[in-house]
């Protein structure tokens, strides 16, 4: 007992990425101690995304980071590359004066960075620290396991990432299968500043974001990824791993077709690979959110699959999340209850915010890109490209003759029952989203 | 191959003495879609056919967490390597 009060503390959060920094800031700043686990070597330092990071969320955790943070490029442009075994169709759209932009960000600086402003806060930071297991007395989170050490804590938050073992462990989340996660890779290759500049028709702080349908994805669930940075290019690309176990694919050979891909080659053109990675990605969206409290916890980020697949947006569900966790604790400390019901609040909070409302809305979305992913990620990806083919070839073959052979063509590739089945999966898709 | 080793030669790590991969032999032998041997990023699992064994090259483990989630007969321990091992990226 004597060691309990000891190593005991308001607040443990498990996990040192934008959800867990998020919440111990947040319970810092209102003058309660909070301990921040993190299992790598700094903040940052097991984590992979995209990718780029939200302003309006981030101020929101980080008033002014704008001034101090590590970022890389502010994103002006937004690139949609619908590619074929060949050629490409790209859509752009770019703005230059929008106020709530978005930043690439390397995680291993920019969480870094986050972690240190938490700790000007009174977070206890400590690192290199795995959780092993939560304790539990009588159905109620008490603290944490470490390889060292037992800790003890009014309040356990677990932002322990896309694997959270310790939601699993006390039982908030049922097994992840392989089509509820995406297996993502990823390269950072170097090029000087002025060649992405030249590359990618951007200023020197300005940056460029490449969604990527199609290429060697033809067909599979699963999307590639660019993203600029200072004097580096991110590319990679997620499938889910259901896809690729069926297709028994090796991610990495994915990922080098698409660096080869005509489209996407002269942009990486003689870079150097500086690093390679790899993470998983929740795709489960709504129906995969797990208990998101109990007594003594909460679950935020990742961990509890808040990711919005769609509009590629995570570390800002993760930072807010985290907040409201952290709010919700604050609220219970000042009361000195932590029991579900107390906690309740958390999820209350949630269901009003744009968080949950965003994965409701999206939650039958990934059952019918699955359903028909062969379709809209492949055979229309390669119908969007052979019409600009059409449409662009001079060939003597006279138009009105083209346009009826691409028209035909609809109903001569596949069974003609196949564009009904996927105007009806649209109609349903629509329905779900605007209902 | 030489490709991934290239991959992986970017990538710093700090490799434990000890496996926090931990399969069963036992249910690999019979598993025979063997789909850790494919869809690890890092290429941590070799089956060898003269030893009927997986061969776990954890020091490259990446620590997505994937071979979990898709191991069929759900036969692989899986846990993070000690805080102060395992893998540290720098450009996540």
């Amino acid at each position: 007992m004597m060691e309990q009060e000891e190593n005991k503390t308001d607040v443990i959060v498990v996990g040192g990425g934008p959800a867990g920094i998020s919440c111990a800031i947040t319970i810092a700043k209102a003058g309660k101690q909070v301990v921040l686990i993190e299992r790598g070597k700094f903040s940052g330092s097991k984590n992979v995304f995209g990718g780029a990071i939200y302003a309006q969320p981030t101020r929101q955790i980080f008033p002014d980071f704008e001034k101090s943070a590590p970022i890389e490029r502010k994103t002006v442009e937004h690139k949609y590359a619908i590619l074929g075994e060949k050629d490409a169709t790209v859509i752009s759209y770019k703005n230059k004066s929008e106020e709530n932009v978005s930043y690439s960000v390397i995680r291993g600086k920019f969480d870094r960075w986050m972690a240190q402003e938490a700790e000007k806060e009174g977070v206890i930071l400590v690192e290199e620290t795995v959780v092993r297991e939560l304790i539990v007395e009588n159905g109620c989170v008490k603290g944490v396991r470490t390889e060292l050490e037992d800790y003890y804590a009014n309040i356990v938050v677990l932002a322990d990432g896309v694997n959270s073992l310790l939601a699993r462990q006390i039982g908030l989340r049922g097994k992840l299968s392989p089509k509820d996660v995406a297996l993502s890779v990823k390269e950072v290759i170097k090029l000087p500043q002025e060649i992405i500049n030249e590359r990618f028709h951007v200023n020197n702080d300005e940056g460029c974001i490449y969604q990527i349908f199609g290429g060697p994805m033809l067909g599979m669930l699963g999307l590639g990824f660019m993203y600029t940075n200072k004097s580096s290019v991110s590319i990679g690309l997620g499938v889910t791993l259901s896809e690729l176990s069926e297709k028994r694919i090796k991610p990495y050979e994915l990922l080098e077709e698409l660096k080869k891909h005509p489209e996407i080659a002269p942009l990486i053109k003689d870079g150097e690979l500086l690093e390679y990675s790899a993470h998983l990605i929740p795709e489960g969206g709504y129906k995969k959110v797990p208990l998101l409290f109990g007594s003594g916890v909460m679950v935020c980020g990742d961990a509890a699959s808040f990711v919005n697949n769609l509009h590629w947006e995570g570390t800002n569900l993760a930072m807010i999340s985290g907040k409201i966790a952290g709010e919700t604790a604050v609220i219970a400390l000042g009361k000195q209850d932590f029991s579900e019901q107390a906690l309740a609040r958390y999820q209350d909070e949630l269901e009003d915010s744009f968080i949950l409302k965003d994965l409701r809305t999206y939650k039958d979305l990934m059952d019918g890109m699955e359903e028909r992913a062969s379709e809209f990620l492949g055979y229309y990806p390669k119908k969007i490209n052979s019409f600009f083919n059409m449409f662009t070839t001079t060939d003597s073959v006279p138009k009105h003759d083209k346009y009826w052979t691409f028209i035909k063509s609809f109903f001569k590739d596949r069974s003609i029952i196949e564009p009904f089945k996927d105007l009806w999966t649209v109609l349903k898709l629509l329905w779900s989203i605007l209902k | 191959m030489s490709d991934l080793e290239d991959k992986l030669y970017t990538v710093k790590y700090t490799p434990d003495s000890n496996s926090h991969l931990q399969p069963l032999q036992e249910c690999c032998r019979l598993c025979k879609s063997k789909i850790c041997t494919i869809i690890c990023p890092a290429g941590v699992y070799e089956w060898d056919e003269i030893n009927h064994k997986l061969i776990v090259n954890f020091e490259n483990c990446l620590e997505c967490g994937a071979c979990r989630i898709a191991c069929e007969s759900c036969s692989l321990g899986w846990e993070y390597p000690k805080g102060t091992k395992g893998v540290t990226f720098k450009q996540g």
